[in-house]
């Protein structure tokens, strides 16, 4: 047991996914050629005005009341100054003391990320602003490229209360706002495309003190576990260091994956003064009480809701509810295909087991998934219906993800029909008992239920897989009795 | 044909009738107006670019309209000249800075867009002191504009090029932006009338910021009724301007030409006392202003006293709102996106300081300063923070003496225009703006007339009207009234 205990809090960036920039009609799309949507307004071009992105606020609303934020009745956008190339006017505008959302919190709970039971606890949230982005630098040997498609693009910023105590708590707490962003749509959150971006603010301090210690800011976090790795070596940097007497710098450290160690970028000296003043260009932003509530009714269903309901409502155990609702893509999976069959539990073992397990061995996501929800419902029925046995559905079910075809179709196509009828069995069986005497001696000896299991194999190699296993075993067992 | 004497009494609305009526075409009077700009702009120096063959192609293309019954507007074909911190697209936007020099704008301004839906003809870009921090036009990087009434003198600042391109009879009428005085100030001193509106009433957008919530589009001209039909054109709510306000345009040139004729009964006009005690007001214009107030009162007008007790704080707070926004809008001219970019620059900050320090002029750098330094932290309190406060109740005092009063009267400036150098000591320079200043921190409306001479000399002399936020229907009704009683009818200079 470490001496000291951590202090963290975690500053994030998250793209808002809205049709235009936060401040011209530009797209906000990815992957585009450099400088190609561009437009002169967030290019920062001579008198050129921002117009805000009613879409872009209401998400951010949206989003801060999914962290149940207070949404303050009066906003305002501010100036942030400093010089950067990225930034085209030099200034981002962005908002400084009164932000859409004030005072929210997360939920984290269950296993953290190494293995260890998390605290069941709310991390709290300070505010959530809206702001534009910054355009993306490239470094060259010898020279610099600037790309001004993401410049301008809705950006907030999500600053958490400094309440988490390890690695585990903040890789939990990322893991949740992700899926809260997701599930209202308000981002994709993908972190190698840069919609969601992490900071971290690190102390470390003496077991049970009331004083932080002098924090320590981290930067370039490219994915929840460089997050996690960064804060595990900066605790562990920090112990060191105040162990051996040596002050912690309030300073700005990067962190490097490959080398797995943070290292300074700048210290406290250097700090910007970004001289923020509110933005002449924009109206101050009023909410009345009916903004509010509106704002409330678009709120989808919380993941933590969604795995409450789907053990009482379809009898799934606390772990299928937690999988299908680790993407909210998972979870509208499920929904769709319950609509075509009976035993949701069912559906949510093949969706846990083989599908996402499919999915994951072909790297394709479940929106692009070759088997439609209600094609493996409809799969699932005709396992329900004796139609075709557990052991055909898995061919059945390979067959429908290559190909993207029907069930029914496949089934037919390949003539893959249970056989139910007792006296076709029956003859397997009589064939089976026939060419196997020894077996039969052996079962007459002692009834071991392996020789009746090796009998049901028989059976089912004589029928191509397609005999109903209860009724094979219901004859195998009343043939081999009378013998 | 139109002849040279014909052209210095031409204003919009007559250039207007005589295009109605076929008597002239856009063409000809393009090339009439180019032939005076060639005769007298090598002293009066108003034009920073005019590009001839683009003037005479626009006007080719207006008289074609006309010929089809297709003109846009009863403007249609009529030269305007543009402030050189408007966009026009593809045109040269300097601001009258190094910093953009050769820079062109890739769009139109919302107002330049209106201009040219009316069919007006976009007639070269007038100096104006860089960036629009100046009085005098001394400040622009390129060249001094000489008052066409006195070419020793300045033209005033910043839209001075404005101002002397519409007095020299350049251009029948021009667009300035006023911050703190700048459309007003130079029309009076170059004898002309030149119209703030209320802030939020003409869109922004295009105007490159100098002080965001201070700047505002308006026209020049010879006239009340013709920057009332500029009004028309370029105001109204534009979607590009968040801080444009929704009230419509369209009605203001009707108002003045409802109102010619009529007098002033029943309107009560108050006189601050503060402008009275000012000592810098000198006898000249003391004395204009006094004949001015004969006038109105002769009109019927009822004067009052009022009070606008914040006025010793206006050019403070002025200069530490104005240069906080200015610090932040002119950051953007960096060398990175546009710009003629050092060559010699080494690193990123050797590129910055290259760049601005030798792009921008001595003014500007001060003003940036003086920004920077009134917002940074520990400052910010005292300064920006109580400087908007004490806006706050500058803006208090109009909006109490509209209680009592319908249009505030007040001097335009101080004195005439100056003499070039005059003012070399830049807190001197910002006393220029003592009487414009406040309005644009309370964001209401203003127009500067000419109101007569000043006997010392001979300098035109400008008085102003203040009305209340979109108080612009009266305003200029009460402007049409005086104009059309005051002393001296017509001031054309002799140049």
């Amino acid at each position: 047991m470490s001496k000291y205990e951590a202090v963290i809090g975690l500053e994030v960036h998250v793209q808002v996914k809205t049709g235009s920039k936060m401040f011209c009609s530009c797209p906000n799309s990815y992957g585009e050629g450099p400088n190609t949507m561009v437009c002169p307004v967030c290019m920062g071009y001579p008198g050129v005005m921002p117009v805000a992105n009613k879409e872009a606020i209401r998400r951010t609303i949206i989003a801060g009341l999914m962290c149940s934020c207070e949404i303050p009745k009066y906003s305002k956008f501010d100036r942030k100054s400093y010089f950067y190339p990225d930034m085209p006017k030099n200034y981002q505008i962005s908002q400084y003391d009164l932000p859409f959302c004030l005072k929210g919190k997360i939920h984290i709970s269950g296993k953290g990320f190494s293995g260890n039971e998390l605290p069941n606890k709310d991390i709290g949230i300070t505010r959530i602003h809206l702001e534009e982005d910054v355009a993306k630098s490239t470094h060259f040997p010898g020279a610099s490229g600037i790309d001004f498609n993401r410049a301008g693009v809705p950006l907030m910023e999500i600053v958490s209360e400094p309440e988490m105590k390890s690695a585990d708590e903040a890789y939990a707490y990322l893991t949740s706002l992700k899926q809260i962003m997701q599930y209202a749509g308000i981002s994709d959150c993908d972190m190698e495309k840069g919609q969601m971006r992490c900071d971290v603010n690190i102390s470390i301090m003496p077991c049970g003190a009331d004083t932080f210690g002098t924090k320590v800011e981290l930067k370039n976090l490219n994915s929840f576990r460089a997050v996690h790795r960064s804060i595990e070596y900066e605790i562990s940097r920090q112990e060191d260091a105040v162990e051996n007497g040596i002050k912690i710098c309030q300073e700005t450290r990067g962190w490097n994956d490959d080398q797995g160690e943070t290292y300074l970028m700048r210290s406290k000296e250097n700090a910007h003064d970004y001289r923020y003043f509110p933005e002449p260009d924009l109206m101050p932003i009023e909410f009345t009480n009916e903004d509010i509530e509106k704002f409330g009714k678009e709120i989808p269903e919380l993941p933590e809701a969604k795995r409450e309901r789907f053990v009482a409502k379809f009898g799934l155990t606390p772990y299928d509810a937690h999988v299908l609702t680790l993407e909210k893509s998972y979870a509208d999976y499920f929904e769709e295909g319950i609509k075509h069959t009976n035993t949701p539990k069912l559906l949510a073992n093949w969706i846990i087991s083989e599908l996402l397990r499919e999915l994951a061995a072909s790297n394709t996501s479940i929106n692009e998934c070759g088997i439609s929800p209600k094609n493996l419902g409809a799969m699932i029925e005709l396992i329900n219906n004796d139609t075709i046995s557990g052991k055909i559905a898995k061919t059945v079910f390979s067959e429908m993800f290559t190909s993207g075809k029907a069930p029914e179709e496949i089934v037919e196509e390949k003539g893959l029909v249970q056989v139910t009828d007792e006296s076709a069995i029956e003859s397997f069986v009589e064939q089976a008992i026939r060419e196997n005497q020894t077996q039969v001696e052996q079962y007459k000896s002692g009834n071991n239920p392996k020789v009746l299991q090796f009998f049901v194999g028989q059976v089912m190699k004589l029928s191509k897989g397609k005999a109903n296993p209860q009724t094979v075993v219901k004859l195998l067992q009343k043939n081999l009795g009378s013998i | 044909m139109i002849t040279p004497d014909a052209l210095k009494k031409l204003d919009l609305a007559s250039a207007s009738e005589l295009l109605e009526k076929r008597e002239i075409s856009s063409v000809g009077l393009c090339e009439a107006y180019l032939a005076r700009t060639n005769e007298v702009d090598g002293n009066v120096k108003a034009f920073l670019n005019i590009d001839r063959e683009n003037i005479l192609s626009q006007a080719a293309e207006s008289d074609k309209r006309r010929l089809e019954g297709k003109e846009l507007s009863p403007y249609d074909g009529i030269p305007i000249a543009i402030k050189d911190c408007i966009s026009v697209s593809g045109q040269p936007c300097t601001c009258a800075s190094k910093i953009l020099e050769n820079f062109k704008s890739p769009y139109d301004s919302t107002v330049v867009k209106r201009l040219k839906e009316k069919g007006l003809v976009i007639f070269g870009r007038t100096n104006m002191d860089e960036f629009a921090m100046g009085s005098s036009c001394e400040n622009s990087a390129y060249m001094k504009t000489a008052n066409p009434w006195d070419l020793s003198r300045v033209p005033g600042g910043s839209s001075g090029g404005s101002a002397a391109s519409v007095a020299a009879s350049e251009v029948p009428v021009s667009l300035g932006s006023d911050t703190g005085g700048s459309i007003r100030q130079p029309a009076a001193f170059c004898g002309v009338t030149g119209l703030k509106p209320t802030y939020g009433r003409v869109s922004r957008y295009g105007l490159v910021a100098f002080a965001s919530s201070l700047d505002q589009i308006g026209p020049i001209g010879h006239s009340v009724l013709d920057t009332a039909a500029i009004l028309d054109i370029i105001g109204g709510h534009d979607p590009l301007d968040s801080t444009s306000l929704p009230e419509e345009s369209g009605t203001f040139a009707d108002a003045v030409r409802k109102s010619s004729g009529g007098n002033l009964k029943g309107v009560k006009i108050g006189i601050p006392k503060e402008y009275f005690n000012i000592d810098a007001i000198e006898p000249g214009v003391k004395a204009v202003m006094e004949e001015s107030v004969n006038i109105l009162q002769a009109l019927g007008a009822e004067t009052i006293e009022i009070s606008l007790p914040h006025t010793e704080y206006a050019i403070a707070v002025y200069y530490i709102i104005a240069t906080a926004e200015a610090s932040a809008n002119l950051a953007r001219f960096d060398g990175i996106r546009y710009g003629v970019r050092p060559s010699d620059a080494s690193d990123l900050n050797s590129l910055y300081f290259k760049m601005r320090g030798h792009g921008f002029g001595k003014e500007v750098k001060r003003r940036i300063i003086l920004g920077t330094y009134v917002l940074s932290s520990g400052y910010y309190d005292a300064y920006y923070l109580r400087g908007q406060k004490v806006r706050t109740l500058i803006r208090n005092d109009f909006m109490n003496a509209f209680q009592k009063c319908d249009i505030i009267f007040a001097p335009a400036t101080p004195s005439a225009a100056f003499k070039f150098g005059e003012k070399s000591d830049p807190l001197q320079m910002y006393l220029a703006d003592i009487f414009t200043i406040a309005v644009n921190l309370a964001g209401t409306c203003a127009i500067s007339l000419p109101a007569g001479i000043d006997k010392a000399t001979s300098m035109p002399v400008g008085m102003q009207f203040i009305a209340p936020p979109l108080g612009e229907h009266k305003m200029l009704s009460v402007s049409k009234i005086f104009e059309e009683n005051r002393g001296i009818k017509a001031f054309i200079p002799s140049l």
